[in-house]
């Protein structure tokens, strides 16, 4: 049964979704800038479901400074300004557990889509959300 | 004598490529027979019991969700379990069901892994490929329930976070469906597959008696034919009204005798079984609210002034797993948080399994445990017979003197290179640099 399911699979696709290019190019960042150049396509990644924890987005003229986000935060990805009364956020740090979003009182921050967060600077201003 | 002096002492670890995690085995092998086994664990310890003291409990409760990342269910229903306990909290009705669901999605993927897992050891890899290929619709569905691919984040005191919506109740079911057709294809491609059972049947024997005697937990015990199940024995959640009875061998019309082969069979029957107790809570779960704290400050609040104790027990995929607890009002922070994981007490019953087998069979006796070496890793540093901490401010303080210890070494003569090179700060070269004697 097994060699039935080998033979089959000669002829479908396959299960893994080639993401961001059929071929692995010879340089990613690269074949990136050709993909924004036009002269590339650039295969999608999966669709996320509805309700996908990824990084967490922000309204920073909501935000009343409570800190109840700091409290509940398991990986101490949130920093207090206390000049604005404001927080910032260094996403490298972030396990996307949203338990944030559920303890803000003002819904100040809400789950997003964004996945693709690879960076080389930890603290590039991708990876920083205030 | 000249029988001794014919067995040889082989280490294995604690980095093997036939491993994947760090413990070191200490062979002793004469020709090809294994003829003794000694084991040393505490290689990847993190010391996370020890954080949580820093850590209010809704920190600890993602700390322990990174105990393992198989087993990122279990270990936060288990806290939970633990502190409701201790608070006295009530979980709703409802709650109880989907900590049910997703504790038993979870048992599906992790025996999905170690299948795949089991049958690389073999050197089946087009069966790794096929079972990790059919394991991603089990993590689709979790990633569409809790929005990650892996720690979830789902549980929390009092209730669980994320509730089965309607239109997400179509995509469980599909998911039941679909692994349904599949057992069929999957036992036959792990049972009925003459080079499978060629290398897994009559290896790796543990005994139902040395099984019960080394107190094993989980699949590796139920394989040996004990009929030991934490939802049978003792119930929680909504387990008890489900009626979990343990799967053996026998259930599969064998007879058990404690083989890989029969580890293999309870696994993939468990499967089956966690596939039956998903639909039947999705069917039977009332409607109502999915935690009794649904503000976090309140639980906060609520916490902080809990005085007590609490056990958790829960059956993760790999076996019992237990919390303990210990809260102090006005406090935060637990006061003692006690992990035991499953590998902690299978750990033994590799000693009888490896007897007399041959030294090719090493990684899939080891693997058919499913050990997990970083959830059981505890240890407790006792120097000259007084405890000592080394906490992470002292950690770096040790690795700022280290650099300003080098940086100051190279500007020095030769007369102390060595000190300086290896960086090494002992009681031995700290009389050549009193100035860093301060600390630790």
């Amino acid at each position: 049964m097994i060699l039935k399911t080998l033979f089959s699979q000669l002829f479908t696709k396959p299960a893994t979704n080639r993401f961001p290019a059929k071929y692995m190019p010879k340089s990613v960042l690269g074949f990136l800038g050709r993909v924004q150049a036009g002269k590339a396509t650039l295969v999608p990644p999966v669709p996320v479901p509805p309700r996908f924890r990824g990084k967490i987005a922000y309204r920073r003229e909501k935000c009343i400074g409570c800190q109840l986000c700091i409290r509940v935060c398991p990986a101490k990805v949130i920093e207090f300004l206390p000049e604005a009364k404001k927080i910032r956020m260094h996403v490298a740090r972030c396990t996307f557990c949203a338990q944030c979003v559920d303890a803000c009182p003002v819904d100040a921050l809400a789950e997003s889509p964004d996945f693709l967060l690879s960076d080389t600077d930890r603290s590039s201003p991708a990876l920083t959300v205030e | 004598m000249a029988e001794t002096q014919n067995v040889y002492e082989i280490p294995i670890g604690p980095i093997h490529p036939a491993l994947k995690e760090p413990i070191r085995f200490t062979f002793q092998v004469e020709g090809e027979r294994i003829r003794g086994v000694d084991i040393r664990a505490g290689f990847a310890h993190r010391g996370i019991e020890f954080m949580a003291m820093k850590r209010n409990l809704i920190q600890t409760l993602y700390l322990s969700e990174r105990i393992c990342g198989i087993c990122s269910i279990s270990h936060p229903i288990t806290i939970t379990l633990a502190v409701e306990r201790a608070a006295g909290i009530e979980v709703p009705p409802r709650a109880q069901y989907l900590r049910v669901i997703y504790s038993e999605l979870e048992r599906i993927h992790s025996h999905l892994l170690w299948a795949g897992v089991a049958a690389h050891e073999l050197g089946f890899d087009t069966l790794l490929h096929l079972t990790w290929k059919v394991r991603e619709q089990v993590l689709d569905l979790l990633e569409e329930l809790s929005g990650n691919r892996i720690d979830y984040a789902l549980p929390i005191y009092g209730g669980v976070r994320r509730d089965v919506s309607p239109e997400q109740t179509p995509k469980v079911e599909a998911m039941v469906r679909y692994y349904r057709g599949l057992l069929d294809e999957l036992l036959d491609a792990f049972l009925r597959d003459p080079s499978v059972e060629a290398r897994t049947r009559d290896v790796g024997i543990l005994t139902s008696e040395e099984a019960d005697s080394l107190c094993a937990v989980g699949p590796t015990a139920r394989a040996s034919g004990l009929s030991k199940d934490v939802r049978q024995d003792r119930p929680y959640l909504v387990y008890g009204e489900l009626g979990v009875k343990a799967i053996t061998p026998r259930d599969y019309g064998l007879e058990p005798r404690g083989d890989v082969y029969d580890k293999a069979v309870v696994r993939l029957l468990e499967v089956a079984q966690s596939l039956d107790l998903i639909e039947t809570c999705l069917y039977e779960m009332p409607e109502g609210e999915i935690t009794s704290f649904p503000k976090v400050p309140a639980l906060l609040a609520y916490l902080k002034k809990v005085e007590g104790e609490g056990l958790g027990w829960h059956e993760a995929p790999r076996g019992e797993v237990i919390h303990y607890i210990r809260l102090e009002a006005g406090v935060e922070e637990p006061i003692v948080w006690k992990v035991k994981a499953p590998t902690y007490s299978n750990l033994m019953s590799w000693v009888p399994m490896f007897r007399d087998q041959e030294v090719a069979d090493i990684p899939i006796i080891a693997a058919s445990i499913d050990p997990c070496m970083c959830c059981m890793d505890r240890v407790h540093v006792v120097r000259d017979g007084s405890p000592a901490t080394v906490l992470k401010e002292d950690l770096l303080r040790l690795s700022r003197a280290k650099t300003e210890r080098m940086v100051g070494g190279s500007r020095l003569s030769a007369s102390g290179p060595r000190s300086t090179a290896h960086g090494r700060r002992t009681t031995d070269n700290g009389q050549r640099t009193p100035d860093h004697g301060g600390g630790l």
